[in-house]
């Protein structure tokens, strides 16, 4: 705390409201995480009441652990991805000040723990439901044993986990018996023996990630034996293939999603066997997997509840997509991004046989032309999400039919497609639009991104990367028109200006501002974004070579939200980073060729800005930073990447694309 | 005991032992088959004899006294041997017809029954000698082939024993062409002895299919399924199934003789008198359940100091992986392999597997738990010892208590666990302090635990 506590007077209004309605008044300052401190700080008893209401935290530094949860006694929920740097001292505080009350944990981005801390929060918190342990790449089969400890545990996670084994897996099983959830995605120790033995013992189990574990159809027979298995994952699992698939006999009634992503050894004649799921199964997922022709699309025609179906990166035929049209199911989710052989015949048979469509994935079907887009718009009138990055082969006219028959879309990708201004004026009817992504479309001017911005005031999302033609005048129309602003893109959108970004700070939900290589951006331009911004977290100006000291000084002093800054190529030197070094929560930075930075001023800025996670640095510093230094960084969990590119001049977009062209 | 029953003991476990060390050619099962008839004998009643009921059409077949020899090979060493048996069998058989000079001497005193008993033995004893005198001396013959009527010397043995009206039925003949009978196993108690529809072919070589087969095989290799996995080393021609397949038998037009054989044991599931019998394939699978069931275990592994073994090619295989795999459960329980670990996990509530603890260096704990469970293991055993014979053969230990036991070693084992303190499964917070303490006790791990990303 920085400033003392305002001295009362004997008597406050304030005083006067009950803690409910005190509390209710919290409940509702969640926008901002820096609202609630300014509320704590109006008086004592707002003080007192502010630490009894939190009951989730999110730390900046374990350092202040012991501070903060004496203050904040109710505290249930912890999540700690701010603090690399968690050991076993740290949670031995946890453990000490949280006791019964703390029901979940987050340690998916710390390190430095084992499982001495972990049993000993496990022993301390008997009432620990949530455990994350993503990414703890050193834990052992002794950690999972301390997790065992955890009787009511419910869901748990494990993710990139891979020095856990069997063994480990094993004493979860039977000593967590009421887990629902529980991811094992790439915990490459663990095997059908392990996850039979979860089947087996764990009989609540809801939801299950398996990817890229080397199971087999084994221990798969036993997973389908769970009575409440709804959600299974099996991105990436080799090990299963046709033969042990066919010969499967599914018992399970209550699944309902289902991810067979990249299974590459699973075709038509195992997926014969999802028939028996024929009753619950609504959500699949086969991308990346076999071919998509009449028998795969046959195979799953019995399927009568599904109403979800990914394909993406398939090779499809023309034949499996009328099949699939002529499921008896009407499908509301299709996604056949980057399937090869998606042709404007099968497509249509499909669209026209499923009105019903919600969402509708096509990015890069190059052969799709407008006949495709016709028939999409023409019966799927209720869509909500359209995808279509990269469908080359749309002329501009056709997207006209969007605006004109889907008003009902949220959801629009037309990233690098023919669209022209026409377009946008049509699609400028769709009044729910929240997401536009328009990166790359060089035919869209001012003119119609104007309409955008007076029609589609719900708009959340914009992505304007490389629109060439744009100026200030679009990004004001949307700056205006969509106060609910809270992403943008505007990277090497040349002719933008400090204008536009004054315009912007009025987005006060603002948090992700891209405008790399804006050379006419400015430091006042940004100063007005992080005075009006206050919820910024991600920003990248690199190559806004007008951008410099100036401008980091009004960014550390009002965007402590900032998480995530890209800096290359500009004109700060060591004072601007230095400056920027006080925000607390800035985790990762990216810091290639910039001129004015030293060395020492390097060392410094490292040192002074403690929550850093990731630094991208020139391959130049490595050899001039003292080793103590990295030494330092490590063991308060920062990484280092080291990249050796060389100075790159900026192309023009027509120039751009060209090259992008041909590299394909 | 009578020292004259016990001289007669003697004269079993020598001529036994001897034949032991004879090392007789696998498909001679002659010798074997005696032994164990011999080491079945003493406390059976109605002593060792093998009763062959025959059908009427077949009696003549097995009289009839066809010599048969299956040495392929003259081998003048072997004979030697042989010849050296001889000699001995020679002597065992003017011991025993002094003995019973003696006993005729004697025995104007004794009753009746007890002399009609000892006669019976005798006379058992007289005839398997002879037995082994007469077939030993057929293999002596040098030039003699196997006959096309290839009815060994058991037969004629059968034969013998027949005559001289035995009741015990340690090997039990089924023919295959009577499957019908099989199938009943409560007939099948009933109906020892064979039928014989055709020549016995000897067991021995038929289970093991390797002597047989022997001769097209290069040196090096015993085993015809041996000599088929080192082929596949050669080329992807000798993985087909068909290579890999088992050669055909030539000699199969004949219809083969499925003999089975019962545990002396009574009251094992591999006597013929226990309710679910399963018998024994062959002579050596006796022998071997025999010594690892109703034996001392008197092998010890010499890395882990625990697992004892009776039969010496189990010592041998447990040396190959010993120390490596330990799958340890939190019961205390030790597996080979990870799957039964897991096997045993799913199956009992309250078990975990169990993380070795680093430091534990604690080989105090197991060799505690061993004495316990040996003292458990030899209160336990029955006093009545039936078969000291086959542990002189052994060459075991002095005391006769603990050579047996009605429990195998499984069971004893359990007993020893339950004994040893611990805290409820149940309640796995404490057992897992149990673990955590370093009271648990696995011998010190090697690596299987601590390997990371080991991908099994």
């Amino acid at each position: 705390m920085k400033k003392q506590l305002v001295p009362e007077s004997s008597f406050s209004r304030f005083d006067l409201l009950s803690e409910e309605i005190v509390f209710i008044i919290l409940d509702f300052l969640n926008e901002n995480p820096l609202d609630k401190k300014s509320f704590s700080r109006v008086s004592r008893s707002f003080y007192a009441i502010e630490s009894r209401h939190r009951k989730f935290l999110k730390p900046l530094r374990s350092e202040h652990l012991t501070k903060i949860l004496n203050r904040y006694r109710y505290v249930s929920t912890l999540d700690l991805s701010m603090c690399p740097r968690i050991t076993d001292a740290s949670l031995g505080v946890i453990s000490g000040r949280c006791k019964e009350m703390l029901r979940s944990i987050n340690l998916s981005r710390s390190k430095f723990f084992s499982h001495v801390g972990l049993s000993n929060l496990v022993m301390n918190c008997g009432n620990l439901v949530e455990i994350d342990l993503s990414n703890a790449t050193e834990l052992k089969d002794s950690a999972a044993a301390a997790i065992a400890g955890a009787k009511n545990l419910e869901r748990l996670c494990l993710a990139r986990c891979k020095s856990i084994t069997d063994i480990g897996i094993g004493c979860i099983a039977v000593g967590c018996r009421k887990l629902r959830f529980l991811s094992l995605k790439w915990c490459l120790g663990v095997g059908d023996l392990g996850v039979g033995l979860i089947a087996v013992k764990c009989k609540e189990i809801r939801s299950l990630d398996l990817s890229y574990l080397p199971i087999t159809s084994k221990c798969l027979s036993q997973i389908l034996q769970l009575q409440h298995l709804e959600d299974l994952v099996l991105e990436g699992c080799f090990g299963i293939d046709d033969d042990s698939l066919a010969a499967l006999k599914l018992g399970c009634k209550s699944l309902e999603t289902l991810d067979m992503s990249s299974c590459q050894n699973v075709s038509h004649v195992g997926l014969s066997s999802l028939n028996s799921l024929a009753g619950c199964l609504q959500q699949l997922n086969l991308s990346y997997g076999s071919r998509v022709d009449r028998a795969l699309a046959d195979s799953l025609r019995n399927l009568s509840m599904l109403h979800s179906v990914k394909l993406d990166g398939c090779q499809v035929t023309c034949s499996g997509l009328k099949a699939i049209g002529n499921w008896c199911v009407s499908l509301k989710e299709l996604s056949l991004s980057k399937c090869m052989g998606v042709t404007d015949e099968g497509l249509s048979s499909v669209v026209t046989k499923h009105k019903d469509m919600k969402k509708l994935d096509i990015t890069c079907c190059r052969k799709i032309t407008h006949l495709s887009l016709a028939n999409i718009t023409n019966s799927c009138t209720s869509l909500v999400s359209l995808k279509m990055e990269s469908c080359t082969s749309v002329s501009a006219e056709a997207f006209v039919l969007i605006g004109q028959r889907c008003q009902f879309l949220e959801e629009l990708d037309v990233t690098d497609n023919e669209i022209d201004d026409d377009g946008l004026i049509s699609i400028s009817m769709c009044a729910q639009l929240s997401s536009l992504k328009l990166g790359i479309c060089l035919n869209i001017t001012d003119e119609g991104l104007i309409h955008i911005g007076k029609c589609c005031l719900k708009l959340k999302e914009i992505d304007l990367y490389r629109s060439a033609g744009i100026t200030d005048s679009s990004i004001l129309a949307i700056a205006c028109g969509c106060p609910g602003l809270e992403m943008i893109n505007i990277a090497y959108c040349e002719f933008i200006s400090d204008r536009s970004l004054k315009s912007l700070s009025k987005c006060s939900k603002l948090n992700t501002l891209e405008s790399r290589g804006c050379p006419l951006i400015t430091s006042s331009g940004l100063a007005a974004i992080a005075v009006g911004c206050k919820q910024l977290f991600k920003l990248d100006i690199k190559k806004c070579r007008n951008v410099d000291d100036a401008g980091m000084i009004p960014l550390a002093h009002f965007s402590q939200n900032l998480k995530q800054i890209n800096l290359s190529y500009s004109s700060v030197t060591d004072v601007g980073l230095l400056s920027l070094a006080s925000i607390s929560c800035l985790q990762s930075i990216t810091i290639l060729h910039l001129e004015g930075l030293t060395p020492s001023g390097l060392v410094a800025a490292l040192l002074a800005c403690g929550g850093l996670i990731k630094v991208k640095l020139h391959a130049s510093f490595k050899s001039l930073l003292p080793p103590l230094l990295f030494e330092h960084l490590d063991a308060r969990g920062c990484t280092f990447q080291w990249r050796a590119k060389t100075f790159q001049a900026e192309l023009d977009p027509k120039c751009w694309k060209l090259q992008l062209a041909d590299a394909e | 005991m009578d020292p004259e029953e016990r001289l007669c003991a003697d004269t079993w476990t020598k001529s036994s032992s001897s034949s032991e060390s004879l090392k007789t050619p696998p498909n001679n099962t002659s010798f074997n088959d005696f032994n164990t008839q011999q080491t079945f004998s003493f406390n059976n009643p109605f002593g060792a004899q093998i009763s062959v009921t025959s059908n009427a059409n077949n009696q003549k077949q097995m009289s009839d006294p066809q010599e048969s020899n299956n040495t392929q090979d003259w081998d003048p060493r072997a004979m030697l041997n042989d010849l050296s048996f001889l000699e001995k069998k020679i002597h065992q058989l003017q011991d025993l017809v002094h003995v019973i000079v003696r006993r005729r001497a004697q025995s104007a005193g004794q009753a009746d029954e007890i002399l009609v008993q000892q006669q019976q033995l005798m006379t058992a004893d007289l005839t398997s000698i002879i037995v082994q005198l007469i077939s030993t001396a057929g293999s002596l013959l040098p030039s003699v082939k196997q006959t096309i009527c290839p009815e060994s010397s058991i037969s004629q043995q059968f034969g013998v024993t027949n005559q001289t009206a035995g009741v015990s039925d340690n090997v039990v003949f089924q023919h295959n062409n009577s499957v019908n009978k099989l199938e009943d196993p409560s007939d099948m108690t009933g109906f020892f002895g064979a039928e014989q529809n055709c020549p016995i072919e000897d067991h021995e070589m038929k289970s093991d299919d390797d002597a047989d087969e022997g001769e097209n095989l290069p040196p090096g290799f015993k085993r015809d399924a041996n000599l088929r996995m080192h082929m596949r080393g050669h080329g992807d021609e000798y993985k087909t199934p068909a290579a890999l397949a088992k050669p055909h038998k030539e000699s199969s037009s004949e219809p083969i003789l499925i003999k089975r054989y019962s545990c002396p044991y009574i009251g094992c599931k591999r006597n013929k008198d226990h309710k679910k019998f399963q018998p024994l394939k062959t002579i050596l699978c006796v022998k071997n359940h025999y010594k690892r069931t109703h034996c001392d275990k008197t092998y010890t592994c010499s890395r882990c100091n625990t697992k004892k073994f009776s039969v010496i090619a189990d010592l041998k295989t447990h040396e190959k992986h010993c120390g490596r795999d330990k799958w340890l459960c939190s019961c205390g329980t030790t597996f080979s392999r990870k799957d039964k670990l897991f096997g045993h996990i799913a199956l009992f509530q309250g078990h975990t597997p169990a993380i070795p603890v680093e430091e534990s260096k604690g080989s105090a704990g197991p060799s505690n738990k061993v004495e316990q469970l040996e003292f458990k293991y030899k209160s336990d055993a029955p006093s009545g010892c039936s078969c000291r014979n086959v542990m002189d053969l052994e060459g075991s230990g002095e005391d006769p208590i603990s050579y047996f036991s009605p429990l195998n070693f499984e069971t004893s084992c359990i007993d020893g666990f339950q004994e040893f303190p611990r805290p409820p499964f149940e309640d796995s917070e404490s057992s897992f302090s149990f673990l955590l303490s370093g009271s648990c006790d696995y011998p010190p791990k090697n690596g299987r635990y601590t390997g990371s990303n080991d991908m099994e």
